[in-house]
């Protein structure tokens, strides 16, 4: 290692008295040489973003420094007050956030945000600053220098945004660079764009990066050493290849055993029968404007055709805008689409009116992406999972008893029933709309983005569960995901979207053994930790047989 | 820390809630404290306050100023809160429906509620009154008719946001019926900012019925603060108390009912609440 740039030393982080734990961060030590990658890796709650805003000095006022020592290229940061530290951030430490819609001024132009940054801290003349600004925007790989900087921020993409943020980030060449889950709102493939740029420019500038994910496959693409936390203690650092190859400690060995692989498992095979779900030339197209703007057409669903027989579950994976969620919601008409046939079993409901179709509501129901969003918060859970029955005619009393066997067949206790949904953690209410999604015994599940916002082991205990109901209640499951390791898992088939249509359809084994479209290339090659994981998985495999 | 808590940590919540229950139970003891009408003459004309047996004087017709004002009390709570109530009902099932269905529906409710706020609204409910003959209902009804818009406008916004919440879908999805959905799942998370607008909106309509009172709109019947100050102004330099205790009683009320309001509000909403730097 060269010379050192960030040595973080037994710095505990207190939280306030309510909390449920003493310190958000308990007695780290780590270090960070110049031209290094250190990835701090954990679940959520884990303390990582934490020790990100006490290097910059910008921890919430509730969260005090307990002890330890934080020091940048020798310097003691702590006990520095606001004005000197203000100094230092920018011009030694450029920050990357994981909002790259928030993080810029929507009212000013894309060249003069950069050109603050000198402003800031009085470096370069107004004309030198024009001309820095260009060659930034050149840099971090932005088409069309001179157009950019005239723009306004919703003129650029969420990976230009992303690449901004870096040029400004990079503007006044910072020893530091800290990167806070800065690419968890990005589509895998300008993923990988801003993970290869973040890796070049650290090696063009020698730049030390203090990189923050939960994603091992981020960590594994960029990390030269990782950091993993859990509930703000480190339990094991060391170099990436030896850590995710022989990881040490038992919470490692958890995190990394529950990254799906993209390698499928065996095929399943399926009894032929009527399709539980059939959907024909299904599209909808979104128009906006009203009396005076004149009308902006998309076509969010274009031409889409599929099947699903019981007990199968297909997979619909694209980037964001790819209309996957679009087509889940018009399979349940929580959309309404504009043509085509979507057929359950032996019923047509596309022309079926709200009243008529709520007798043939049970057929079909949703898992839904947020667990924090899909529970109404002033009922208690019973209800919540009983709302359905007594929606179609089963009396009260029955309804709160099949709630708690649900409960019971989701894996929380029955007694759950009668507590409120903010007592839950995510992945329990997740289980909880699970239950309530089969209290109607439907006979297809629609899961949106259903494991998205959790932790991976919690991830990883979900997608077992439906596949167990699956294999016991033999429902068909619309699978809708961006996540191309989390498909390869849990889906029989897998149809492939890109501008609202489906441009490849196949057998998982068959999709990721041999992409056939461009598009399904493009998104197997970003998928981030390819190698690493593919490598890890295949050892484990050899020793289990 | 819940609600009821934060509530209680609020000291001037805490003084507005003093205010409150301290009108309450003198509207309570009215008949106990001055058994008799307030429109009688009990003393000299004009009696300054402590003088005689009077604690806050006589007006000009020798009519106890400290009885017509508890005896007023009744009346402005009274007015305050079934008024609040009645334009309740009106905006509330408005604001649903417009925010539920949207479109056109909602199109036609809203430029109807933009109809009714395009007018000014003390000038309205003068309308209202001098038609209908000042009695105790026209007088309720003209405030309940010029409060309900921004009512009707806050339960729109909060529906159009609720609408889309995945468990609204999902009641959606189970096939609950659209009213049970309204009143189930979404019209009980919009009881916080309901609150809180009724709270403002009780002083509001108290501040308006003592307007209409002062210009000799009210109901002849009744003894308020409002009518009080009216009254009492052509006096005003001679004998200041005959004004001046009603007024300071409209001012307790309404600024206790807004100190409530605030409380209520930061107590249910913690987040939008000023944070303390300290």
């Amino acid at each position: 290692m060269t010379e050192r740039v960030l040595h973080v030393e037994g710095l505990s982080l207190s939280l306030p008295n309510a909390a449920d734990r003493r310190f958000a961060l308990k007695d780290a030590s780590f270090q960070i040489g110049a031209g290094e990658t250190v990835c701090v890796v954990g679940e959520s709650g884990s303390g990582k973003s934490m020790t990100a805003h006490a290097v910059m000095g910008l921890l919430p006022p509730a969260v005090k420094v307990a002890a330890g020592s934080i020091r940048l290229a020798g310097r003691e940061l702590l006990g520095l007050d606001e004005r000197d530290m203000r100094r230092l951030r920018g011009c030694d430490i450029g920050m990357i956030f994981q909002e790259p819609m928030t993080s810029l001024n929507p009212l000013m132009r894309i060249g003069d945000q950069i050109g603050e940054m000198f402003e800031a801290h009085g470096a370069l003349h107004p004309a030198a600053r024009n001309k820095r600004a260009l060659e930034l925007i050149e840099e971090v790989g932005l088409p069309d220098p001179a157009h950019i900087v005239r723009v306004y921020p919703h003129q650029l993409s969420g990976g230009q945004r992303q690449r901004v943020m870096i040029a400004m980030a990079l503007a006044l060449e910072p020893k530091l660079l800290i990167a806070d889950e800065p690419t968890t709102a990005l589509d895998v493939t300008t993923q990988a764009q801003i993970l290869r740029l973040i890796d070049r420019l650290r090696s063009e500038h020698g730049t030390a990066v203090l990189f923050i994910t939960h994603d091992f496959g981020v960590v594994a693409e960029i990390a030269d050493r990782i950091v993993v936390l859990q509930n703000g203690e480190i339990c094991e650092t060391g170099k990436t290849g030896d850590v995710l190859r022989t990881p040490s400690h038992d919470y490692t060995k958890r995190l990394i055993a529950a990254v799906p692989s993209l390698t499928p498992p065996e095929p399943r095979r399926l009894a032929t029968a009527t399709p539980a779900l059939k959907i024909d030339g299904l599209s909808k197209t979104y128009r906006s404007g009203g009396f005076f703007a004149k009308g902006r057409e998309v076509a969010a669903v274009d031409n889409v055709s599929f099947e699903i027989l019981p007990g199968e579950t297909l997979g619909l994976v694209g980037e964001s805008g790819s209309g996957k969620s679009t087509v889940g919601r018009c399979c349940l008409r929580l959309i309404e689409p504009d043509g085509g046939m979507i057929r359950l079993e032996t019923v047509e409901i596309q022309g079926m009116t709200q009243r008529m179709l709520r007798a043939h509501r049970s057929r079909i129901q949703m898992i839904f992406q947020d667990p924090y969003a899909s529970l109404n918060p002033r009922r208690s859970v019973g209800r919540i999972i009983a709302e359905g029955p007594v929606a179609q005619g089963v009396d009260r009393s029955t309804a709160m008893l099949q709630a708690r066997e649900l409960l019971d067949l989701v894996g929380l206790a029955p007694a759950a029933a009668d507590r409120y949904p903010h007592e839950f953690s995510g992945g329990q209410r997740q289980r909880i709309g699970i239950a309530r999604a089969l209290a109607l015994n439907p006979k297809v599940l629609v899961a949106d983005e259903a494991v998205s916002a959790l932790d991976v082991s919690v991830q990883a205990q979900i997608l077992d569960l439906i596949r167990e109901i699956q294999n016991r209640l033999q429902v068909a499951v619309l699978f809708i995901t961006h996540d191309l390791r989390v498909a390869a898992q849990i889906c029989d088939r897998i149809a492939v979207m890109q501008r609202g249509r489906i441009v490849e359809m196949a057998a998982t084994a068959e999709l990721f053994a041999n992409p056939a479209h461009d598009y399904t290339q493009m998104l197997l090659a970003a998928v981030p930790g390819r190698e690493a994981f593919a490598h890890t998985h295949e050892t484990e495999t050899n020793h289990v047989t | 820390m819940n609600a009821f808590t934060r509530f209680a940590s609020n000291r001037g919540a805490i003084v507005g809630l003093g205010l409150l229950l301290l009108l309450v139970a003198v509207v309570l003891l009215a008949p106990l404290l001055y058994p008799q009408s307030p429109w009688r003459m009990v003393g000299r004309p004009m009696g300054a306050p402590l003088a005689g047996s009077f604690l806050l004087g006589t007006d000009t017709l020798g009519r106890d100023v400290a009885a017509g004002i508890v005896h007023g009390a009744r009346v402005s709570l009274l007015i305050g809160v079934v008024s609040t109530v009645v334009a309740l009902l009106i905006g509330v099932p408005l604001g649903a429906v417009a925010g539920y269905f949207g479109g056109l529906i909602d199109d036609l409710v809203m430029r109807f509620t933009e109809f009714f706020q395009t007018i000014p609204s003390f000038a309205l409910a003068i309308v209202v009154v001098a038609i209908l003959q000042p009695t105790l209902l026209s007088i309720v009804l003209a405030i309940a008719i010029v409060s309900w818009p921004p009512v009707t406008r806050l339960i729109r916004g909060e529906f159009l946001s609720l609408r889309s919440r995945e468990y609204v879908q999902a009641a959606i999805t189970v096939g609950q019926s659209t009213p049970r959905i309204i009143f189930t799942q979404i019209l009980p998370n919009t009881l916080a900012p309901i609150i809180v607008m009724a709270s403002l909106m009780v002083a509001t309509a108290i501040l308006l019925e003592s307007s209409l009172s002062f210009l000799g709109l009210g109901d002849p019947n009744l003894m308020t603060w409002g009518y009080m100050v009216g009254a009492g102004r052509s006096r005003i330099i001679d004998a200041w108390w005959i004004s001046f205790f009603p007024g300071v009683a409209i001012f307790l009320t309404v600024l206790a009912l807004n100190l409530v309001g605030e409380g209520i509000n930061d107590a249910l909403n913690p987040r939008l609440r000023k944070e303390d730097r300290k």
